[in-house]
């Protein structure tokens, strides 16, 4: 397990420095003259130049790379070439939105696929089955800014029963904050809960033709006792592998969910970012993404070597 | 003695019909490959014949007509700048299959050459080209596109290539995974101990055994480029004004929520298509292991 544990780290490490180098070098790409970003169209020559000096750009590439990186790594990723507020500031304020529209997201989908997972399993063959197997399929196939923008017409303009769009922090007020995530994190938490449900279903589906369930029922353990403690346990490890994996869909679908309910996350702060050519704050946002999605499939590899011990031998 | 006279006509076998036609046959007669095949051929035809269906011009403002309700004379209403909501959903089908199809077929080009390279030449120039990709599989599809759209401004022939771009890797692991595989096999033994060049092997024994593999890989790849394109329309870097595009049309719907068939029309049209291409590849997949059932 720690040889598997090393391996796997020395991976991600090689994988982080790629991701780092590629998220500068897309960034320093970027068209334009950045002091315009910083100082407007009218400033003079003189000006730009010591915008330049001021915030390191008269310096080659690979020089750059190298102090951004060193920055990044004690925390500092610099400032908003627009509001010239520190970007580490502008991530913490946001992270919560995202990570709570992430949370409540997949509380939704579990709470929505794995039931259906396991009555789909259940029923297999019956119209149950394929009414549940229809809608995972069409919940799949629903694109994320469409889906918002049905729940608002439905549940905000035409029945009036929640607000469409806004932000409240949780703690300021933690029922107005609810009611304003509730369709956003509907939104994400339906496509994810499909996936959850067919994956749910062919565990199930799998596990429960094993020797020892039929062992299980032989002792005369009654059915709920064999799905739940003896089925479910086992079907359960690939489960958890496919939400640990869908992490990266699910951060890439709060960015346009984000825009749809007006709400003030990475994903918005990374379009505002691109709409104003502001360099550092793209940087920010993405590398916060990436390494997020890195962590969850680090920590999703493990869980899964600890859960089934062949993995890491 | 003619023994050949001896035997009945009747009992010669048929000639056994070639690997992609029974593939092909296999796909069209499950349900979800018909289903598939008749959505995505249905709108190959409206993108085609868009000057023919569409009744008005996707681009023609009518201020006289600004967000009316679907009626006989506009069956999925108007816009807020009176546009006749059908004709640029059928308009918008050519833009979304044009990107989605140049986006895909390069990302599957481009894919499936680096994917051969590396699985074949193996050891220092495979580890390599597959850290890079990896770095690129790090990054959820949307954001990756539009960090390339920040870069190459907003605009579709970019979004056609950040997705290009996007959907290179996904291709890439794929084709040299089976690569490392096939490579082992005893006829590609055979056919290099028979010295046949590296180009011969890889296009002529290769390839062919991994590109079913690859189109089911594509099928699904095109709805996740479908997706991906119109959430860059939808957030402004993707097809820009007048140029009807569903995910546009969405985010302009989305402004005008009370008329609600500005953004429902061009959702359904994304969400069928979508089905469609997830359906046939299911399809596509199943064709395949029923195939190698068979041998």
């Amino acid at each position: 397990m720690v040889r598997f544990l090393l391996s796997r780290l020395w991976q991600i490490a090689t994988v982080v420095l790629l991701v780092c180098a590629t998220i500068f070098i897309l960034t320093n790409l970027l068209p334009g003259d950045p002091t315009v970003t910083i100082l407007g169209e009218q400033a003079s020559a003189e000006q730009r130049a010591t915008a330049r000096r001021q915030y390191g750009l008269d310096r080659p590439a690979p020089v750059r790379f190298v102090l951004w990186l060193g920055n990044a790594f004690s925390g500092d990723l610099g400032r908003s070439l627009r509001s010239n507020e520190p970007v580490v500031q502008m991530l913490v304020a946001r992270i919560p939105v995202t990570l709570e529209l992430a949370a409540l997201s997949i509380l939704i989908a579990i709470a929505i696929g794995l039931p259906a997972g396991i009555i789909a399993a259940r029923a297999r063959g019956t119209w149950l089955d394929v009414v549940v197997s229809v809608l995972a399929m069409t919940s799949v196939a629903i694109p994320y800014f469409w889906m918002g923008i049905l729940l608002i017409m439905l549940f905000a303009l035409k029945l009036a029963w929640l607000p469409p769009s806004g932000y409240i922090p949780f703690f300021s007020d933690p029922v107005g904050n609810l009611r304003l995530m509730v369709l956003p994190a509907l939104t994400i938490g339906t496509a994810f809960a499909a996936l959850i449900m067919r994956q749910t279903r062919a565990s199930l589906l799998q596990v429960m033709s094993q020797d020892y369930i039929r062992s299980a029922r032989a002792k005369g353990l009654s059915e709920p006792v064999v799905l739940l403690r003896h089925g479910l346990r086992n079907a359960l490890i690939p489960v958890v592998t496919v939400i640990g994996l869908q992490i990266g869909a699910l951060l890439g679908g709060a960015v346009v969910t984000e825009t749809v309910f007006s709400l003030p996350g990475l994903g918005r702060m990374m379009v505002d970012g691109i709409f104003q050519r502001d360099f550092p704050v793209i940087q920010g946002a993405i590398l916060f993404i990436v390494l997020c999605v890195i962590a969850v499939n680090l920590f999703t590899d493990l869980l899964y070597a600890w859960l089934d011990p062949r993995v890491a031998a | 003695m003619n023994l050949a006279s001896n035997a009945p006509v009747t009992d010669i076998e048929p000639p056994p019909s070639r690997p992609w036609v029974i593939l092909v046959r296999r796909i069209a007669t499950s349900w979800q490959g018909a289903f598939g095949l008749t959505i995505l051929l249905m709108t190959v035809f409206l993108a085609l014949a868009a000057n023919l269906l569409a009744p008005y011009s996707p681009i023609d403002v009518n201020m006289d007509a600004i967000l009316t309700a679907p009626s006989a004379a506009h069956w999925f209403g108007t816009d807020e700048l009176g546009r006749d909501v059908y004709s640029r959903v059928v308009f918008g089908a050519r833009v979304s299959l044009q990107i989605v199809s140049a986006a895909v077929g390069l990302a599957l080009v481009a894919g499936s050459a680096i994917g051969l390279l590396s699985g074949w030449l193996g050891g220092a120039w495979d580890t390599v080209i597959m850290r890079a990709m990896d770095a690129l599989l790090a990054f959820p599809f949307l954001v990756l596109s539009l960090a390339i759209i920040a870069i190459l401004g907003p605009d579709l022939t970019n979004a056609m290539l950040a997705i290009a771009i996007t959907k290179t890797p996904g291709f890439a692991r794929l084709v040299r995974s089976e690569v490392l595989i096939i490579k082992h096999v005893d006829f590609v033994k055979a056919t290099v101990a028979l010295g046949a060049s590296d180009l011969r092997i890889v296009a002529y024994h290769i390839w062919p055994n991994v590109a079913g593999n690859v189109i089911v890989y594509g099928s699904l790849a095109a709805s996740q480029a479908l997706v991906t394109e119109s959430a860059l329309s939808f957030l402004g870097l993707g097809a820009q004004p007048p140029t009807p595009s569903w995910g546009s049309m969405i985010a302009t719907g989305m402004d005008f929520a009370a008329s609600w068939w500005c953004a429902f029309f061009p959702g359904l049209a994304i969400f069928l298509v979508v089905l469609a291409f997830n359906l046939l590849g299911d399809a596509c997949r199943d064709a395949l292991d029923a195939r190698l059932g068979e041998h």
